[in-house]
């Protein structure tokens, strides 16, 4: 109950200093971007710049391109074959889609979690080290540090420290997900992107990894997207509102819900829509 | 305002159930007519065949003499075919499948590639064995050997192992890519680790049938000349030979009654290999599926 008052209550106290540093720390740095699949434009001119170190919330209507935005970001969404570009993104001050960048090094940087929690059919210890050990790590007393770490992480170690080589597929929907927090985390990135993760996940266990995602912030720079409007004011720093491919709002989440600037964003955070 | 007369709904009810009791049988009898088919053939195949069927038949080579004739050598040249079959067309086929799936662009080149496999599944199997004929006995010039008849017979299974390759890549969830390549993983080490462990079971299945297939198979190899009555173990690869199908048929083309029955023995055995390739499949899959 307190922590939002203060939070609101900081906000307004370090406008200026927050001003700076978020000019600064910028991670993500998103220029007019436009995206099509096929002949239709999913995506309409979205400039956004997104702040190290902060949980950055993308809410809107279902089909509003949030999913397709967040997939942008570490270009998956170039799995689908008819995908189309243009505009940039830049990460860490580098354009992701020039032609020299690699995606894989993007990829190894930008950790993603996915709206259905997806292990592969291994055991917990495969899940987790999977990553480590594509990057070329062997070592076996390494690969059991990264593995314990991540779990720890992902607050999933005192679950299952004693069925580590039981497949994954045996844990609950929510130690699902947070064994592929876990398996994201073992590749210590710096961004972590979440696909409305806790969509299929019952309260409990989405109380838990938003409880996860606040710890995880100090280290990572998070990019969630939710189509829980409280989610997003609970967990969130700052607020895109997402509409038919463009973004009507981007502000801090305080601000966002308390005083938006505009109509269409009021209207959804008000339930008249959506 | 009742649009549905209960009176039409009553006095077609009778006709609907009867019709599809009709057709419940019909399709039973359909289903019916091979198995009894196959029941007759197995009963006339072992009534007759047992006669001959004992563990000298196995260890004998082919004689002139039914009661000494044996199917040592074409069991040991079906294993040595088998060794280059197997190995040949699971590679190629397994690759083929691999890069079709995950690698290939669509463009000209991969609709030609898809298109040339369902030809090559299309073509009888003695055109396959005048190819082998043609490219591997003589231009090639390995002559009559079993790395020959091994060759044409991998080309003969290799649509079937591609095809079930294929269906067994595309079974496994698009989630699974996802998780893989989202961590940084490439196209190669997402195969290696993601795709192949679970598509295994499936290419295993489609192969073992497809060589099954290949075991059973006459046509090309008599195409390509492999030898029908050989006293001698193939040593290499370079090695003539002879099969079952081929002892068999051979046996069937005897003059004596007798070779008849020989032949009969010989189809219990060519049988109880399909068998056992057909079960090993089943539990493979069965194995892996839990």
């Amino acid at each position: 109950m307190n922590t939002a008052a203060e939070r609101k209550h900081t906000f307004f106290a370090n406008t200026v200093a927050d001003e700076q540093e978020y000019v600064s720390k910028t991670i993500y740095n998103v220029d007019h971007f436009n995206l099509w699949y096929g002949d239709d434009q999913a995506l309409y001119d979205v400039t956004l710049a997104i702040p190290e170190n902060q949980v950055t919330a993308i809410i809107g209507p279902s089909g509003c391109g949030k999913s397709t935005f967040i997939k942008s970001l570490n270009r998956m969404v170039e799995l689908v074959p008819s995908v189309k570009m243009n505009g940039s993104i830049s990460y860490a001050g580098q354009d992701i889609f020039s032609s020299g960048y690699k995606v894989e090094q993007l990829r190894t940087d930008v950790g993603m979690v996915f709206q259905n929690p997806n292990p592969f059919p291994k055991s917990i210890y495969e899940n987790v080290a999977y990553g480590p050990k594509i990057h070329g790590i062997r070592k076996k007393k390494v690969l059991d540090e990264i593995v314990e770490k991540s779990l720890k992480g992902a607050a999933l170690w005192d679950e299952v420290k004693d069925r580590l080589q039981e497949n994954a597929s045996g844990l609950s929907g929510g130690q699902q997900q947070r064994l592929c927090i876990a398996r994201c985390l073992a590749i210590e990135p710096d961004v972590i992107l979440m696909d409305e993760p806790t969509s299929a996940l019952d309260p409990i266990a989405t109380a838990k990894v938003e409880e996860l995602v606040q710890s995880l912030k100090k280290d990572y720079s998070i990019v969630i997207v939710t189509h829980n409007m409280q989610q997003a004011a609970r967990i969130s720093d700052k607020t895109a509102f997402f509409l038919n491919g463009e973004v009507v709002e981007f502000e801090h989440t305080d601000k966002l819900f308390s005083n938006p600037e505009d109509r269409r964003t009021e209207d959804y955070i008000t339930g008249r829509f959506g | 305002m009742n649009l549905v007369d209960k009176q039409t709904v009553q006095s077609s009810m009778t006709k609907r159930l009867v019709k599809n009791r009709l057709a419940n049988s019909l399709f039973f009898l359909a289903a019916a007519f091979g198995i009894v088919v196959l029941a007759i053939l197995l009963y006339r195949i072992y009534s007759e065949g047992m006669g001959y069927l004992d563990w000298n038949f196995l260890t004998s080579f082919a004689s002139r003499f039914p009661e000494e004739a044996g199917i040592k050598a074409a069991i040991v040249g079906s294993l040595w075919l088998m060794a280059v079959t197997a190995p040949v067309s699971l590679l190629l086929g397994v690759g083929t499948a691999i890069y079709l799936e995950e690698y290939a662009k669509e463009n000209k080149v991969t609709r030609f590639i898809r298109m040339n496999i369902s030809n090559l599944a299309g073509v009888p199997s003695v055109v396959f064995g005048l190819l082998g004929l043609t490219v591997f006995v003589r231009l090639m010039e390995m002559g009559r050997s079993i790395m020959a008849g091994g060759l044409t017979m991998s080309l003969l299974i290799l649509p079937i192992i591609v095809v079930s390759s294929q269906e067994a890549i595309r079974a496994i969830p698009k989630e699974q890519y996802e998780a893989s390549f989202a961590m940084g993983a490439t196209r190669w080490q997402t195969v290696l680790r993601v795709v192949l462990p679970a598509a295994i079971p499936g290419i295993l299945t489609g192969g073992i049938l497809a060589l099954s297939r290949a075991i059973g198979e006459t046509a090309p190899l008599l195409m390509i000349g492999a030898l029908s009555f050989i006293a001698y173990l193939p040593e290499n690869v370079w090695s003539g030979f002879t099969v079952l199908p081929i002892q068999i048929f051979n046996w069937t083309g005897r003059p004596q009654e007798e070779f008849h029955l020989v032949a009969s023995s010989g189809i219990i055995v060519l049988l109880i290999v399909l068998l056992l390739m057909n079960s090993i499949a089943v539990l493979i899959r069965n194995k892996f599926s839990k």
